[in-house]
């Protein structure tokens, strides 16, 4: 089983990620998941989780994820020792930002950089990373193809917005799966 | 043709209310039960059901009123969760005295205070007593599933009682999964129109129960003896459930690896899940343990935790409640039937998840381990709180 945690802040679209990846495993492919949110209260602007379970088998269990394979962080501003924490040995830490380096003094765990916001503010006008950092995780991790996580997209978002985020995931796996065969990610 | 669909649980139990097509529906939201009103308000307002959507002031008055219209024969639903739930209390006698079958999904979370919002079983196992038939569920497809069959249930001229279809909040209802969505005509089938003899009809003038003085007990004792005939009725309804849709759920409470088990643990809900992987671990390692979904709380199933009993040498009972003064209410259910052996296993009641503490996979292996040092002899606290942040002695 594999288990994905999403940080981001209210309104970034961080649990709808999740949901989107769940999905794609599930509907699009076979797989089973489950997608939720960190349980309570909402707020815009507050810090939020969403978590990813995927496996080959039916997932029965309910507790709560600990230990992750990866972690994507859609707001640099989130990283601090909470969100490098619950990480399995060989976990991959997604960030969106343009300098990964202060981040990979913090931890031991890979970490993989893109700069969604520059992508997402080129392709839909506004800072919004989740289907960005979805394509980058998909590029490192291979959860699901690009097509189900587009499939997922046009069946989960609004008609209005799920092409512009179809082609977000992809220019965002091509950059990462681009640099991940260069060596520069 | 069925359909496979990625929604939450409270998006599963909107879809099963569509599908069994109620005629009014009264509801007032509450977390974590509000997308699940707000969903079916949505397919009133666009017409995919057609029903009265009767947007009330309160949960007392959206039982009030679900009962105002079961009683000219209307098949209805509500929702709510903890705090509301208890609201409705006054409501729930009236309803099961009177034999109309309402369906309501409860979202099971903690009782206030300290306020929460998370899930544990204290709201609805404080109604125990309300002559409520009492479902739980483990994840989101056996909700949808438990919603449909509640109407069957319920609406049988043999049941005419109403049905409380708890799934945890958070945990289930904002959690999202794959469910399999049945298809209209499949689900018509299996659910006929309601009709019933026991409402208020001009052409038929006929009191419907509202008062009965002197023939109070005999009501009650009807009520009580209709209710024992109940699990029979469930287990035929799980049958014709699952051959029609491909989904048993074993009736009134499933035995996961109980034949040779030793020891085992019962758990409600969607802790079920996840003691499942530990009982499969546990199994690997060459453990006999043994996991008792119980599904039903009322009626309870004395038949089948006698018959585990009485193979077993040590129950476990994980309670995601507490009846302060006492024990958890579950431990309390089971030991009273339990006691109807000669000589019953040992017994430990674990009292954990509340306000949504986290169970996880080590809590529940240190529950099987207490479990099978008891059954080898060893000396345990009868109770036992889990993964609690202060000390206690029992």
């Amino acid at each position: 089983m594999y288990e994905i945690r999403w940080h981001g802040r209210g309104g970034q679209g961080g649990f709808t990620v999740a949901r989107l990846l769940g999905m794609a495993a599930s509907v699009f492919e076979g797989q089973h998941s489950l997608a939720f949110p960190s349980f309570g209260p909402e707020r815009r602007g507050a810090p939020v989780l969403g978590f990813t379970r995927i496996s080959e088998t039916r997932i029965t269990d309910r507790s709560m994820v600990d230990q992750c394979d990866y972690v994507v962080v859609l707001d640099e501003t989130l990283i601090g020792p909470g969100v490098l924490s619950g990480l399995k040995e060989n976990a991959v830490v997604l960030v969106n930002t343009c300098d990964p380096e202060p981040y990979r003094k913090m931890t031991d765990r890979k970490i993989v950089a893109i700069d969604a916001t520059d992508l997402a503010m080129e392709i839909l006008g506004r800072p919004i990373t989740n289907t960005a950092m979805l394509g980058a995780l998909l590029a490192v991790s291979g959860l699901v193809s690009l097509k189900s996580a587009q499939e997922a997209i046009r069946s989960g978002m609004k008609a209005s917005i799920a092409e512009k985020n179809c082609i977000i995931v992809e220019k965002a796996y091509s950059l990462v799966k681009g640099e991940l065969i260069n060596g520069q990610a | 043709m069925s359909k496979k669909i990625f929604v939450s649980g409270d998006e599963a139990v909107a879809e099963a209310v569509r599908l069994a097509k109620p005629h009014v529906i009264s509801a007032y939201p509450i977390t974590p039960q509000t997308v699940a009103v707000e969903r079916i308000s949505d397919f009133v307002e666009d017409g995919t059901l057609k029903a009265e959507y009767l947007h009330v002031e309160s949960e007392h008055s959206a039982m009030s009123a679900a009962m105002g219209a079961a009683a000219v024969g209307a098949r209805t639903f509500t929702a709510t969760s903890s705090q509301g739930l208890l609201y409705m209390s006054e409501v729930l006698p009236y309803v099961s005295g009177a034999r109309f079958p309402i369906v309501m999904m409860n979202a099971n979370r903690t009782l206030a205070t300290p306020w929460a919002l998370l899930s544990d079983h204290r709201d609805s196992l404080s109604q125990l007593d309300s002559g409520w038939i009492q479902v739980y569920c483990e994840d989101a497809q056996e909700t949808l599933d438990m919603i449909l069959q509640a109407y069957r249930i319920s609406e049988d001229p043999r049941v005419m009682a109403p049905m409380m279809v708890n799934l945890d909040g958070f945990v289930l209802t904002h959690t999202y999964e794959m469910v399999e969505l049945p298809a209209q005509a499949e689900v018509d089938a299996f659910l006929p129109a309601y009709t019933t003899i026991n409402r208020m009809d001009l052409d038929d003038p006929k009191t419907v129960c509202y008062a009965a003085m002197n023939d109070y007990m005999e009501f009650h004792m009807k009520q009580e003896l209709d209710m024992r005939k109940v699990p029979s009725v469930i287990e035929e309804v799980d049958r014709l459930y699952g051959d029609k849709f491909g989904r048993y759920y074993d009736g009134m409470v499933e035995q996961y690896l109980c034949d040779d088990a030793e020891v085992v643990l019962v758990t409600l809900g969607s802790v079920t899940g996840t003691a499942r992987v530990v009982v499969d671990a546990m199994r690997k390692e060459g453990h006999k343990v043994g996991l008792v979904k119980l599904r039903y709380m009322r009626p309870f199933p004395r038949e089948e935790i006698l018959d585990i009993a009485s193979r077993v040498r040590a129950i476990g009972v994980l309670d995601k409640d507490i009846s302060v003064g006492y024990e958890g209410i579950v431990f309390t259910n089971v030991n009273s039937t339990v006691a109807d052996l000669e000589t019953s296993p040992g017994r430990i009641n674990f009292i954990g998840g509340l306000g949504g503490r986290n169970i996880s996979k080590e809590n529940t292996r240190g529950m099987f381990n207490e479990l099978l040092e008891l059954a080898r002899g060893e000396k345990k606290e009868k109770i036992q709180f889990v993964n609690a942040r202060c000390e206690y002695h029992g």
